[in-house]
């Protein structure tokens, strides 16, 4: 009898990703984002998630991918943390995937940075692999240590604003 | 079934508010053994704590209530004389009391402790003998016991002491994990039973209703939003009232928040009794502003720190009567707590006239614990070198006691106060005694904010920090902003202002910036913030409004952002960051650099109303005289569509915020010089608008009509001249013209009638 778990499955710059599904609240696209200047880089800004108000990060900075093509509006997928909810930018939602517990594997020594704090592990899937995403580890990777920092929070705020 | 265990539920709540009263009365009576209606009052509750146990079969509350009672009637039959020993055992008695409550309410039933130390004591000291009438007790000495009973009164003592530690720990630790739902004690008049109209409401009930309320000014300030882009009467009359009603619910619910300060200081007299003994000092208690109210929330909040500072107080700063003897003081020392409100904020003061702090101690100690250098320290000016006790780490203390002083010290306090938005200062003089400043929000939830733009997002300002807005225009915007090396200041008034550009200091970039450089910055607008009592003009692209922000708390992990507060919905939607004023000010590095200022900044004004100088209104009559008036006769600008001028028989008047105001013109009120065509050419130019002063003084409210509003000036009274006739108190040179000086008595003359209705409304709404 081989445990089976439920992932959220969402694209980051082609990589396939998963979040327990536990840990997902909705999936959602809200345009408005209001920078946080002074925040670090991956804090895109907030967004009113029904009178809520949520912090958005992007994913694609976290884990140090390219910029997303200015053209292509990302995703929220809103996701639990310990003490409310937060906002996940990623670039497309896929299925909710069921996985064997005995395709797991820990993350490849050859993983590099950050990227290795901030997955758990992989799933082997049939023809591709399933990264699976440590929602606190991205978290506290958004903490300040100082309130001076970020030299990129200029930029940020000219890509975080929203096509209006 | 369940109505017994309401039954139950509504006794053990009942029972504890009871007994928090007795901790009170029973230190008064110490204080005032004659006092008897004291004593018959606490003998009451006693007794019908004891007749309650009985019936709900609580035994052991029962047995302990019954010696107690006995031992109460004999004080109060005046065969037993109040002692320390005796309202220490009553004292335990009720901290017993409480413990068992505890545990009813809890497990339903006693607990398995045992109170029969506890009986014995109290039924011996019952069969003591009648204690010989000191003479002349002071209050709070101690009568001279018999030297017999001395040794074992100290050996009770001690026990008590043990004995009271544990439930009262019990009893916080209790009420921090919320397993009360209820408000542990409420405000209730002392010597009188809870009124009727009284209902017990659940808080967590109220946090809902204050959650919906916030919800509801949000939704509010978005229909607001959408209608101001309708032309469309009735929607907007609707919406006026929704309005209102809206602003009313807030305020009403917030009220019901409110609690007392005295809910965290009725503990105190008790608290400090048992320290002060513990510790073999003197303390008389004062406490002023007892009813001063703020937010539930900030009461929890405020209980720990402020506890902290008292014991401190007590361990620290009081010297033993020894000691005070010694340096000349009153063997009784002195610790006065007192609240009030003030510019919408709670101050609350903690004052001794204890030992003071040390400056030089401070100094070495901060040296000596590697929290600053020696070069450093040296450097520091003594209210700097003060502030260095709010570090963590830090204590002054030589040796560490078990009431205060285990290096968790003041900078938690400071944490706590800051965390709920306040401020916390120290001033104190070496030998004189300690004075600890709190400043506290009233509530945290909704604030007026102003509300900006930079880098083309909005920000909101809380409206407490806000002192002034100036804009300057065209050339103004040249002249008016100098440079000192690579700052900013403007002259306010005479006086430097720091400035600081909103976009440099977030480093957004300035969408308005390119454009309007081209053609040169046409317009500054300067918000004159109030910083921890220093002053900063923030320069903002544009300012917008001003509206009630319903505060929301930023992600934990970006709390370290020092330069918000918050973060909050505005009426379209979107989310607008809340500036943290003083965060804002420390990270644009202006208060290091107005500290000098500062000094500077508080003493001009006093130096000026020295001189008797008077801020004026500058205006236009409407027949193009230059004129001005008192400006703390003013209560507002206001500009009316002609249109909406009516009559009520021959008075003019104007409605303004659901008011009736008088309308009174120049024309009518200095009579003598008027020339009547080039008066009626004006009034057929400015046809569409009229700019009116709002006044208000002694009662007497109206708008008086101007020809065009200028500015206000301050101007000194010794260059004025006599006036020239009647309605005017003098003339001047302002800004290079002859300007009269409008009398406001003139003004309010024969209107008083007229405005009386509606002053009170005015004021209200003023």
């Amino acid at each position: 009898m081989v445990e089976r778990h439920q992932f959220s499955t969402f694209f980051v710059d082609g990589s396939l990703f998963g979040i327990e599904v536990k840990k997902v609240h909705e999936v959602t696209s809200i345009a408005e984002i209001t920078p946080v200047p002074l925040a670090p880089p991956m804090v895109r800004g907030l967004i009113n998630l029904r009178g809520r108000i949520v912090t958005a990060i992007d994913l694609r900075r976290c884990l140090q991918r390219g910029e997303r093509s200015s053209g292509s509006r990302p995703i929220h997928l809103i996701v639990y943390t310990d003490d409310a909810l937060a906002s996940f930018l990623v670039d497309q939602v896929d299925d909710v995937m069921e996985v064997d517990e005995d395709t797991f594997e820990s993350p490849p020594e050859t993983l590099e940075g950050c990227c290795r704090e901030l997955i758990r592990g992989t799933y082997k899937l049939n023809g591709r692999l399933l990264l699976v995403l440590d929602v606190e580890a991205v978290m506290s990777g958004i903490s300040v240590t100082a309130p001076e920092r970020s030299d990129g929070a200029c930029q940020d705020v000219q890509v975080g604003r929203s096509p209006s | 079934m369940d109505d017994l265990d309401a039954i139950v539920k509504e006794f053990v709540l009942e029972s504890r508010e009871n007994l928090d009263q007795l901790d009170r009365d029973l230190v008064e009576l110490e204080k005032d053994p004659t006092d008897g209606n004291t004593l018959a009052s606490i003998f009451r509750t006693i007794h019908s704590m004891k007749g309650a146990s009985g019936f709900l079969g609580f035994s052991k509350l029962g047995a302990i209530a019954h010696v107690g009672e006995s031992l109460l009637s004999r004080l109060r039959d005046g065969t037993l004389i109040i002692n320390p020993p005796i309202t220490n055992q009553l004292l335990a008695m009720l901290d017993s009391l409480r413990k068992i409550l505890f545990s009813i309410d809890e497990t339903g039933a006693e607990g398995d402790s045992d109170y029969s130390a506890l009986v014995e004591d109290l039924t011996r000291l019952q069969k003591m003998d009648p204690v010989e009438r000191p003479p002349a007790v002071l209050p709070n000495r101690f009568p001279a016991a018999p030297g017999s009973t001395a040794t074992q009164l100290i050996e009770l003592e001690d026990r008590v002491i043990v004995e009271t530690a544990v439930p009262l720990e019990r009893a916080v630790v209790a009420t921090d994990v919320g397993i009360v739902d209820l408000p542990p004690e409420r405000k209730e008049t002392p010597n009188k039973p809870s009124s009727h109209g009284n209902v017990r409401v659940d808080v967590k009930q109220l946090d809902v209703l204050m959650n919906l309320v916030g919800e509801l000014v949000l939704a509010r300030n978005e229909i607001l939003q959408i209608s101001s882009i309708r032309e469309d009467s009735a929607l907007s009359n609707t919406l006026q009232r929704l309005n209102f009603i809206t602003t009313e619910l807030q305020e009403g619910i917030t009220k019901t928040r409110m609690q007392p300060i005295d809910n965290v200081w009725s503990k105190f007299p008790r608290m400090v009794r048992d320290l002060a003994l513990q510790r073999g000092k003197k303390v008389r208690l004062e406490m002023e502003g007892n009813a001063t109210e703020l937010d539930k929330t900030l009461i929890e909040a405020i209980k720990d720190p402020l506890m902290h500072v008292v014991r401190n107080s007590i361990d620290h700063g009081l010297e033993t009567p020894e000691n005070r003897a010694r340096v000349g003081k009153p063997a009784e020392g002195r610790l006065a707590l007192r609240a009030f409100h003030e510019g919408g904020q709670v101050n609350i003061e903690i004052s001794d006239d204890g030992a003071g702090i040390n400056i030089s101690e401070v100094r070495r100690k901060a040296i000596e614990r590697g929290l600053v250098t020696s070069d450093r320290a040296r450097l520091m000016d003594d209210q700097e070198v003060m502030k260095l006790i709010f570090l963590p780490g830090f204590s002054t203390s030589e040796k560490i006691t078990d009431i205060s002083g285990r290096g968790v010290g003041m900078d938690v306090v400071k944490t706590n106060i800051e965390r709920i938005g306040g401020r916390i200062s120290i001033h104190s003089e070496f030998g004189l005694g300690t004075t600890l400043q709190m400043r506290i929000p009233l509530t945290l939830t909704i604030m007026p904010a102003l509300v900006v733009t930079a880098g083309g997002y909005r920000y909101a300002i809380p409206q407490v920090n806000v002192l002034e807005l100036v804009r300057l225009e065209e050339e103004t915007v040249v002249t008016g902003i100098e440079k000192i090396q690579n700052s900013s200041v403007y002259r306010l008034r005479g006086n430097l202002l720091p400035l600081v550009w909103l976009n440099d200091a977030l480093r957004v970039e300035d969408r308005t910036r390119d454009t309007s450089q081209a053609g040169g910055i046409q317009v500054v607008n300067i918000i004159v913030l109030n910083a921890d009592g220093s002053r900063f003009g923030l320069i903002v692209d544009e300012v917008d409004d001003i509206q009630e922000i319903v505060v929301k708390a930023l992600d934990k992990r970006l709390r370290e952002v020092s330069t918000f507060a918050g973060a909050t919905v505005l009426g379209n939607g979107t989310v607008a960051l809340i500036l943290d004023v003083f965060g804002l000010a420390l990270h644009a590095k202006v208060l290091a650099k107005a500290r000098g200022q500062r000094a500077a900044l508080d003493e001009l004004p006093a130096a000026e109303s020295f001189d008797e100088s008077e801020k004026l209104l500058l205006f236009d009559s409407p027949d193009d005289a230059r004129m001005a008036i008192s400006l703390s006769f003013v209560t507002r600008l206001q500009e009316f569509p002609s249109s909406s001028i009516e009559r009520t028989g021959s008075q003019e008047v104007v409605q303004y915020r659901g008011t009736i105001l008088p309308l009174k013109r120049l024309a009518t009120l200095l009579p003598e010089r008027r020339l009547k065509p080039r008066h009626s050419k004006i009034k057929a130019e400015t046809n569409e608008t009229v700019q009116a002063v709002l006044y208000s003084k002694d009662g007497c409210c109206g708008a008086l009509l101007v020809g065009r509003i200028l500015d206000t000036v301050e101007q000194s009274a010794a260059n004025r001249c006599p006036p020239t006739r009647k309605g005017v108190l003098s003339s001047a040179v302002i800004q290079g013209r002859v300007t009269e000086i409008l009398d406001p008595e003139v003004i309010c003359g024969d209107l008083v009638a007229v405005s009386h209705a509606n002053q009170v409304a005015v004021q209200a709404k003023s």
